[in-house]
């Protein structure tokens, strides 16, 4: 412990010398110049205390480390005899899916209506998560401007509905068709990049696609945005009290049942998880195809890849255009449910978010990053008091996943057959 | 005539200020790079802290009564300089040092984790509406005639072309000529073969960070007193500015940073003067994007071999 002294001598100063400029000093301005003062005693307390829990943190770090792992963590034994086979696996997993198929198609019924709210978020998430997962989870391709694709669907939608009247469910495959050009255009680029160039380069492509958006104002409305987009209808049958379009019945009339405004937010629930549903068997396809095994080839060693006869252009673009794709779905969604969008909501955070959700829920694997993304969207609305620290929390999460369980939370299993010598 | 070449100069006069600032930042991104391969997404906010320390300083400084204004500039620059190398030696030891020789894309997420706890903590301390400092450095020369258009030369830009000429002269001088600045070059070159030379790569490494932060703080003083405005926003649109800088010269070469920075700024500065200023990030990032596409290795970087 004594030669640990001095590191964490160091460390608790450190942390002194950087937290007092800027905490400990509050700018303000008085008068027509700048001026410091003191921040308020509780500010200078945390700022020491601090400063002392990183020192002592420090000094007994190994002893810490050490007594956790004495403590055994429960671990299925190996049992070589208890051979559960293929068959019997996929028919659990059926079972499973089935459940809890049943269980999210009945609970809104019963449920509150701001639960079902943000249930709706978490869908939409989950969506934009799967889909970056084909990206960066299965083709390991770092994408950081995925949120401009979601940009890309969710202002099709709108401008396809402003200027040409088309319906919802038009726009939606049109919607994800836009975002999958877009992507197949980002695709060319970065054909030859590897690693940070990558993740850059797509960066700047997302960034492009917001101030894009945000300058041309006589089509997409710049900064105002575009606002009154109609959600959908059931088969003409409108959810809203009164029909916004001639020719359509509301929902309560038709079925002559009174007025509730939970048709709505259930009818969006249930379309989003429709979508999700959707989202979670074409990908669970793929990637048994020749085309998603090719994505986790090119993941784990593209030179390989190409040696094998794999052509890495055809492999990247798919995984991109076909990424995009579910944004561009997810992106229609959410304009159809918010009812107004602007370049606002398509920043790069939103990138970040999608990419934690991914890489906390771990790369590849699907329940992973479903259950990912219920997490990232679920905790902040418990913590509301906590709401001005959300993104610095969000930011030290990172950090600290990645430091210590960078495989994420349910690391991708691949489907396998064991060998015994039996 | 007269007038449109006066405009011209204008525009150029500050796209070079604002390039020399680009390329001090830039030499930072390219000098981590070339080390240990890894792109620091937090050095933008590196940046954004060393020019609210200084605003902090020179504020503090005004108050306790000091007058003499080069006295306060070295000050500000000196404490500056001090706290934005204890953050830089601060993050690589608690973000990217833990998490180095893995895979590229968790050092990168746990940077872009970084980059984000930083801008938020400072927005959390200080507050995210703009802060503005009243400029202490101020005319200048004029160029033309006194009906028409002027071009002028402020002592501010000229402060920042002497600054960051200094800055960046001392920087070449000590990697070419002294014992720690020859390791740095070994350890870029090759980590593991340096290592078994004797040279604590660690220490080398931190090193890196801090000669960084210190050139991101310089950087943060000039643009804070140019600007004599700041928000916990800007590091990050100019951390991308100055890692296409970085591209653009060739990542790895300190040479490549600086005239990449020069490049980018006086592009900025024309799309700006004769197309239109809202589009300049999107030509900023179109640039780099044509560079990475047909010459991925920089104006002055050495083409990369691939090896199989």
């Amino acid at each position: 412990m004594k030669d640990k002294f001095v590191p964490a001598l160091i460390a608790g100063v450190a942390t002194l010398i950087l937290a007092f400029p800027l905490l400990g000093l509050n700018l303000v301005s008085n008068g027509l110049g700048l001026g410091i003062e003191g921040a308020d005693n509780q500010t200078i307390i945390y700022i020491v205390l601090a400063s002392l829990a990183v020192f002592v943190f420090q000094l007994f770090k190994d002893n810490v480390v050490n007594i956790a792992k004495i403590i055994p963590l429960p671990r299925k034994a190996y049992n070589p005899k208890a051979k559960v086979s293929q068959a019997q696996r996929d028919k659990k997993e059926k079972i499973f899916t089935i459940l809890i198929v049943a269980i999210a198609l009945i609970w809104p019924f019963f449920a509150s209506r701001g639960n079902i709210d943000l249930a709706t978020l978490v869908l939409i998430y989950v969506m934009l998560g799967l889909g970056l997962n084909i990206v960066v989870g299965l083709a390991g391709l770092l994408d950081l401007g995925y949120v401009a694709f979601y940009a890309v669907g969710a202002y099709s939608y709108a401008l396809l509905n402003q200027y040409f009247g088309f319906s919802f469910w038009i726009c939606l495959p049109l919607a994800g068709l836009m975002a999958a050009t877009f992507g197949f255009i980002l695709g060319f680029p970065v054909l030859r990049l590897r690693g940070d160039y990558l993740a850059i380069v797509t960066l700047g492509f997302g960034e492009i696609i917001r101030i894009l958006l945000n300058n041309w104002t006589h089509i997409t409305g710049g900064p105002n945005g575009i606002g009154s987009i109609p959600k959908p209808a059931l088969f003409g049958l409108e959810f809203g009290r009164k029909v916004k379009e001639e020719g359509n019945v509301t929902f309560h009339e038709y079925f002559n049942i009174a007025y509730n405004s939970s048709y709505k937010v259930i009818f969006l629930y249930l379309l989003a998880l429709l979508l999700v549903l959707f989202t979670v068997f074409v990908i669970r396809r793929l990637m048994r195809m020749p085309v998603g095994r090719a994505w986790e080839a090119l993941r784990e060693d593209e030179i390989a890849c190409r040696s094998l006869g794999l052509n890495r252009t055809i492999i990247k673009l798919s995984a991109f255009t076909i990424g995009a794709s579910f944004a561009g779905f997810a992106g229609a969604f959410f304009s159809a449910r918010q009812g107004f969008i602007s370049p606002e909501s398509f920043t790069f955070i939103e990138s970040a978010i999608i990419l934690a959700i991914v890489v906390l829920g771990g790369m590849g694997s699907q329940l992973g990053v479903i259950l990912a993304a219920i997490a990232m969207t679920v905790l902040p609305e418990l913590a509301r008091e906590f709401q001005e620290y959300r993104m610095l929390l969000f930011g030290l999460m990172m950090v600290l996943m990645m430091i210590w369980r960078p495989q994420g939370l349910l690391p991708m299993k691949r489907r396998h057959m064991e060998l015994t010598n039996a | 005539m007269l007038e449109s070449s006066l405009y011209f100069i204008q525009q150029l006069l500050n796209g070079l200020t604002i390039g020399s600032t680009y390329a001090l930042i830039a030499i930072g991104y390219t000098m981590v790079y070339g080390i240990i391969g890894m792109i620091n997404f937090a050095h933008g906010e590196i940046y954004m802290i060393g020019m609210y320390v200084s605003f902090v300083a020179i504020s503090g400084l005004t108050m306790l009564g000091l007058e003499y204004l080069p006295l306060i500039l070295l000050i500000t620059l000196l404490i500056s300089i001090f706290i934005s190398s204890t953050y830089g030696w601060a993050v690589e030891r608690v973000a990217y040092r833990p998490v180095r020789g893995g895979n590229r894309l968790i050092a990168l997420i746990s940077a872009i984790g970084m980059s984000i706890f930083l801008q938020n903590y400072v927005r959390l301390a200080q507050g995210s509406r703009d802060i503005a400092m009243p400029s202490l450095i101020q005319g200048g020369w004029t160029m033309g005639p006194p009906e028409g258009f002027q071009a002028s030369l402020s002592y501010m830009q000229l402060f920042i072309f002497i600054a960051t000429f200094i800055t960046m002269t001392g920087l070449t001088l000590f990697i070419a000529k002294s014992r720690m600045g020859r390791a740095c070059r070994a350890v870029s070159e090759d980590m593991k073969m340096a290592g078994l030379l004797g040279i604590n790569t660690n220490r080398v490494i931190s090193l890196t960070f801090i000669i960084g932060a210190a050139l991101a703080a310089v950087a943060g003083l000039l643009l804070g007193l140019y600007y004599g405005v700041t928000n916990p926003y800007i590091g990050f649109i100019a951390g991308l500015k100055a890692f296409t800088a970085a591209v653009l010269g060739g990542i790895g070469s300190i040479p490549g940073a600086m005239l990449g920075g020069l490049i980018l700024g006086v592009t900025e500065s024309m799309t700006s003067a004769y197309f239109s200023s809202e589009y300049k990030d999107v030509v900023s990032f179109g640039l780099l994007i044509l560079i990475l596409l047909f010459r991925p290795t920089g104006l002055l970087g050495k083409p990369e071999v691939e090896k199989i």
